[in-house]
C-alpha cells in the first residue's frame, strides 16, 4: 500500500503554505524595478536634451537596462514549469493579467532601450561599428525624436515599474498582496535603485549630486507608501491584519525591519542627505545599501505574501 | 449554459478519503499530487466543541483569480457549464495561478502544467456525475446545476443551511459544505 491513501492534504507544494516561487520571481521584479527606473532616468535625460554632453548618463544607462532586463527575463525563464511553451504568451492578450500586460510592456521596452542607447552610443562601440555611429548622427539630427524617445522611455519605465509591483497586487488569495499601492511602492523602490546605481557610475559630478537627490526623494516616497500600506493592513479585515502580523513580531520581521527598512532605507536616507548637505563624501556605500535594500524588499514581499492567507487571522478556526 | 456546483453534506461525510483515491484513478493523479482532498476543522473548547470533516477541491469560482491572472488564458471557464479548466499546452507554468488560489488547489503537474480538479468535465459532458460523486459511500455530494430552478442541488442549497469556503476573498466558491 502506498502513503498516498493516507494524504488528507492536497500538495507537497501548500502544506502548510502555498511556496511556489523562490528566488526567481524577487530577483526578476528586483531587476525589472530597476530597469524601470533606468528608464525613467534616461528618459528625463532625452526630453532634457542633454544626451548632447558625451559624459551624460544617457549613453551608460540604457546599455546597462538591456543587460539587466534580459537577466531578469532570464530568471523568469528559469522559474516557468514548462518552459517550452513560453511563446504562448505572445499568442494572445489577456487584459485581466498584469503578466501579459508585463510581457508586452517588454516588447516595447527592448526597442525603446536599444533606440535610446543609440542617441548616445559609448565612444567604444561608435568607433567599432560605423552603423552604430551613423544612427547616432541620425538620431542627434533629430531632437523632436530623441524627445519623443525620451517621453516614451519615461512613460514605459513608469508602466514597467509598476507592473512588477500589481503583478502580486493581482493575486487574490494572499493578503499581504491585496493593495494596489504595492504598483508604486515598487516603483519608487525601481526607481531609488536606478537613482543609487546611476549615482555611483555617473561620471558628471553635477549628475552624481542630481541621482543623490532624486534617490532621496524617492526613498522617502518609498517610506510613506510603506507606511500607508501598512496601515491598511491594520485597519482591514482578519487576514489582512495577519499578514501585517508577520512584519510586527511575525516571521518576517527581522528582514522587514534590518534589511529592508533600516539598512535599504533609513540608514541610506541619512547618509546621502548629509552628502547632499556636503557634510561628507560622497561613497558607494550608501548606493550599495539602497540597492541591497531594494532586492530585499522583493524578496520579503515574496515570500511574506506566499505565507500570508485567507484562512489566517479568522477566530475560531483551525485548520488541520 | 449550465453552471456546476456542488454541495457536501458534512454531516454525512466520515473522511474516508474514496473521493480521493476515485479521483487519483479517475485521472491518473501522480504520486504524491491530490486534486481533491479532506479537511478537519475543529473549533471551540473541550466539551464544547465543533468538527467539521469536509472533502475539498478547487471550487469553480463565479470570480476566479486563477483565470484572472493567467497570462496565456491556459486558464479559463469553459463553455460545458462554467466549469474553470486549464488547457495543458497553452500553460507555460508561470504558477501565478497557484500563488492566486485562496483554497491552495492547484498544483504543478510533473510534465510542467497548472493542474487541478476538472469537476471530471470529461464524464460530466456525458451526463455523469463526476468520480468523487458517484463513489461517495454515504451519498454526502450533490452535484448539479446552480443556475436550474428544478435541479436537485438547488432544492437542498434552498432547504438546508450551510456555508461556502473563505468566502471573504470575493472569489464565489461554488462548492457549499451542508450544516
Ligand atoms: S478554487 Fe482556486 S483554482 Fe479553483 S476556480 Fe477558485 S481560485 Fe481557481
Ligand atoms: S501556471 Fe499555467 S494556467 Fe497557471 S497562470 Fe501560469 S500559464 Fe496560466
Amino acid at each position: 500500500m502506498t502513503p498516498e491513501l493516507f494524504i488528507t492534504r492536497h500538495n507537497e507544494l501548500v502544506d502548510p503554505f502555498v511556496q511556489v516561487w523562490s528566488w526567481q520571481i524577487p530577483v526578476y521584479l528586483f531587476l525589472g524595478g530597476l530597469v524601470a527606473g533606468m528608464m525613467i532616468i534616461t528618459g528625463f535625460s532625452l526630453v532634457k536634451g542633454r544626451y548632447g554632453e558625451r559624459s551624460c548618463i544617457c549613453s551608460a544607462l540604457p546599455g546597462v537596462g538591456l543587460v539587466m532586463l534580459s537577466l531578469g527575463m532570464l530568471a523568469l525563464f528559469l522559474d516557468l514549469e514548462h518552459k517550452w511553451y513560453v511563446w504562448r504568451l505572445y499568442t494572445t492578450f489577456q487584459p485581466s493579467s498584469p503578466m501579459s500586460w508585463g510581457a508586452w510592456i517588454l516588447v516595447l521596452v527592448y526597442p525603446v532601450l536599444i533606440a535610446s542607447w543609440l542617441v548616445r552610443p559609448p565612444a567604444l562601440l561608435e568607433d567599432l561599428s560605423q552603423t552604430v555611429e551613423r544612427a547616432s548622427a541620425w538620431l542627434q539630427a533629430r531632437p523632436q525624436a530623441v524627445r519623443a524617445m525620451g517621453a516614451a522611455s519615461l512613460g514605459l519605465g513608469v508602466a514597467l515599474g509598476i507592473y512588477t509591483g500589481i503583478l502580486l497586487s493581482s493575486l487574490g488569495a494572499r493578503p499581504l498582496w491585496s493593495s494596489g499601492i504595492l504598483g508604486p511602492l515598487f516603483l519608487a523602490s525601481g526607481l531609488s535603485a536606478a537613482a543609487a546605481f546611476t549615482h555611483m557610475v555617473a561620471r558628471n559630478e553635477h549628475e552624481r549630486i542630481e541621482m543623490a537627490r532624486l534617490d532621496n526623494v524617492a526613498l522617502t516616497a518609498e517610506l510613506g507608501i510603506l507606511a500607508l500600506l501598512m496601515l491598511g493592513l491594520f485597519s482591514g479585515s482578519a487576514p489582512q491584519m495577519a499578514a501585517a502580523g508577520l512584519f510586527m513580531g511575525g516571521a518576517y520581521t527581522a528582514p522587514f525591519w534590518v534589511f529592508v527598512v533600516a539598512l535599504g532605507i533609513v540608514m541610506p536616507l541619512i547618509i546621502q542627505n548629509l552628502a547632499v548637505a556636503h557634510r561628507i563624501a560622497h561613497t558607494p556605500l550608501a548606493p550599495l545599501m539602497v540597492m541591497t535594500g531594494s532586492l530585499a524588499l522583493r524578496f520579503v514581499f515574496v515570500q511574506a505574501g506566499q505565507m500570508s492567507h485567507w484562512a489566517h487571522g479568522v477566530l475560531g478556526v483551525i485548520r488541520h | 449554459m449550465a453552471r456546476y456546483g456542488m454541495a457536501i453534506d458534512t454531516r454525512k461525510c466520515v473522511g474516508c478519503m474514496d473521493c480521493v483515491v476515485a479521483c487519483k484513478t479517475e485521472n491518473g493523479v501522480p504520486e504524491g499530487l491530490n486534486r481533491d482532498w479532506i479537511a478537519y476543522e475543529s473549533a471551540g473548547k473541550f466539551p464544547t466543541i465543533h468538527m467539521e470533516i469536509r472533502s475539498e477541491r478547487c471550487n469553480h469560482c463565479d470570480n476566479p483569480p486563477c483565470v484572472a491572472c493567467c497570462p496565456t488564458g491556459a486558464s479559463h471557464v469553459d463553455d460545458l457549464g462554467h466549469i474553470v479548466l486549464v488547457t495543458h499546452n497553452a500553460c507555460i507554468g508561470c504558477k501565478a495561478c497557484l500563488a492566486s488560489c485562496p483554497y491552495d488547489a492547484r498544483f504543478v503537474h510533473p510534465d510542467g502544467y497548472a493542474d487541478k480538479c476538472t469537476f471530471c468535465a470529461h464524464r460530466v459532458g456525458e451526463g455523469l456525475d463526476p468520480a468523487c460523486v458517484m463513489v461517495c459511500p454515504t451519498r454526502c455530494f450533490t452535484f448539479g446545476d446552480l443556475d436550474d430552478p428544478q435541479s436537485a442541488i438547488t432544492r437542498v442549497l434552498e432547504s438546508r443551511r450551510g456555508h461556502a469556503l473563505l468566502t471573504d476573498a470575493g472569489t464565489g466558491p461554488r462548492i457549499f459544505y451542508l450544516d
